[in-house]
């Protein structure tokens, strides 16, 4: 705590430093911070772009087109965070070969920040996800999967407040229920907490104890479930909980055109998000934050 | 010099102290479509590199020949991949189950999302195998009560998704119920028990087929579904593929 109001002070005074030669214009947008999410989901091995054969996706994505896009968008604003939902492997020989190792490579260099588990990512067996741990430059977030009986115990953190123009954001993740889903032999003593529960006690603690300016949730829990309504899925979650600004989803394969404004148990806009699979779509939600002035009221979303 | 900068500091605290909190003004969402028109990472490209080069000259093997492109469709009862699958996996995975047991099978039942991609018209390869199967796993056959079968027919019936099942067997489904079931064109024999080809992951209760769970007697085939694929495109010239109404929805 004590650090982050130097970097506050001394922020502030660099600022003071630089104002002689400058207008009261380029001072107001000093007081306006933006912070940028990138997100994907589902990329299921897809180092390549989809092959020109391809009859939905023929020449789409690749990690090469989105590590330039990621690189340009940095440079715009260094206050950008990279984040993944899960189901990084299985889908391409790339997996069956190497095993995720060359994944957690490209993800390093794309400096992705944290992703979160999918089912698939226990597809060579809880052993297979920690073995290419090594290769993985950026956090596993999980808040509902107990790996305590694991060989993933103490590498999964259940949350990450990062820091961003001194706008904290917290980050936290949520898988989906294993049992029908993954072969036990596979996920072995990972347990499943009820993903609602845990959810509103992140965004308690992230807003509340950790002060977040942002609550964003990294979910493998499914978009929506129609055809079983009681499902937990990410529209569900985020009218049961409050205190979460952005559910970034992935397991359905869901392809929106732009991220759904969900209302929460209070009545607060959550925006939740999922950009198909493959990696042949990459999301973006820009954050502005301004001084609270006497007019200020709610928050524009433009999607 | 440090006293300036230390009347600075002052100042600066105490006009942080003085900030009014931040407030969430506006929040802009979009999506990015990563296509051609999106230049090459050099530095990536190189990483990616060593990789693709050895498993290219591993998967651009060709197999087999397919004359028109096989796909998934959600929206069908069955589909000519569906079925392709459901079918070789009978005949390989029959082949050694009689050979061990002097049994046969009766039928194979797969599940839809196990099938993971398309074949497109062409030349198969074997990235074309694993792309289709990717995963792990095994066949197996489950022997299992006429009461049990009754029930991986209500679960066909309700679930409404293009399940694969091999050629021996012929559904009708009218308002997700069960009308006809034929095995071989006869009707089913409530004394016996039946001998179903599937996977191990569904076995184990993957999408909720819990039928397979418990069965009167399990047989591992030590054969990988993948591999059984890879045997059959190896062994055939050309892939036919149909639908052919073995599974009816009204």
């Amino acid at each position: 705590m004590k650090r982050r109001t130097f970097i506050q002070q001394s922020g502030a005074a660099s600022l003071f430093l630089g104002l002689g030669g400058l207008s009261l214009q380029s001072f107001q947008n000093k007081d306006t911070k933006h912070i940028t999410i990138l997100h994907t989901n589902d990329v299921h091995s897809h180092i390549e772009p989809f092959p020109a054969t391809d009859r939905r996706n023929a020449n789409r994505g690749g990690f090469s087109r989105r590590a330039t896009i990621v690189n340009s968008i940095r440079k715009e604003n260094p206050n950008t965070l990279l984040l993944d939902a899960g189901d990084i492997f299985q889908g391409t020989p790339y997996f069956n070969f190497y095993g995720g190792e060359i994944e957690f490579k490209l993800m390093s260099l794309l400096k992705y920040d944290a992703a979160t588990i999918g089912n698939h990512d226990f597809d060579n067996s809880i052993e297979g996800l920690y073995k290419q741990l090594p290769h993985a430059k950026f956090d596993f977030l999980s808040a509902n999967y107990d790996f305590k009986n694991t060989v993933m115990d103490t590498h999964v953190k259940p949350y990450k407040v990062f820091v961003k123009d001194s706008i904290r954001i917290g980050v936290f993740g949520i898988g989906i229920e294993l049992d029908g889903l993954v072969d036990k032999r596979m996920y072995k003593e990972t347990k499943y907490l009820d993903p609602v529960t845990v959810a509103q006690d992140m965004s308690r603690i992230l807003k509340d104890e950790e002060h977040c300016d942002l609550v964003i949730c990294l979910s493998h829990l499914g978009y929506n479930y129609k055809r079983n309504p009681d499902k937990i899925s990410d529209l569900k979650l985020a009218s049961l909980t409050k205190g979460i600004d952005l559910i970034i989803g992935g397991h359905t394969h869901t392809f929106l055109k732009k991220p759904t404004i969900a209302k929460n148990s209070v009545g607060k806009n959550v925006l939740v998000n999922q950009v198909g699979w493959g990696g042949i779509n990459l999301g973006r939600i820009d954050f502005y934050f301004d001084k609270a002035g006497k007019e200020s009221t709610g928050t524009n979303i433009i999607v | 010099m440090k006293r300036f900068f230390g009347l600075l500091l002052l100042i600066a605290t105490i006009t942080s102290c003085k900030q009014t909190p931040l407030h969430l003004s506006r929040i802009e969402g979009k999506r990015i479509a990563v296509d051609t028109t999106i230049a090459n990472s050099p530095t990536i490209d190189s990483i990616i590199a060593p990789y693709k080069k050895k498993l290219d000259l591993e998967m651009q093997k060709v197999l087999a020949y397919n004359p028109s492109d096989l796909y998934k469709d959600r929206t069908k009862p069955e589909t000519n991949i569906g079925n392709f699958m459901a079918d070789l996996c009978y005949t390989r995975g029959n082949a050694v189950f009689n050979k061990r047991t002097h049994k046969t099978v009766d039928f194979t039942l797969l599940n839809f999302g196990g099938i993971r991609a398309g074949i497109p018209k062409g030349s198969v390869t074997l990235r074309n195998a694993y792309e289709v199967m990717p995963f792990e796993n095994s066949m197996v056959v489950v022997e299992m009560s006429y009461q049990k079968i009754l029930e991986l027919f209500n679960y066909l019936a309700k679930s409404g998704s293009a399940h694969p099942i091999s050629e021996q067997l012929q559904l009708t489904f009218a308002d997700k119920k069960l009308t006809t079931a034929k095995l071989n064109g006869k009707d089913l024999d409530p004394k016996r028990n039946y001998y179903v080809l599937t996977s191990d992951y569904l076995q184990h209760g993957g999408d909720r087929m819990n039928f397979f769970k418990d069965p009167i007697q399990l047989y591992n085939l030590d054969y990988k579904i993948r591999a059984a694929i890879i045997d059959e495109l190896t062994a055939i010239d050309t892939i036919h593929a149909k639908v052919d109404g073995r599974m009816i929805r009204k």
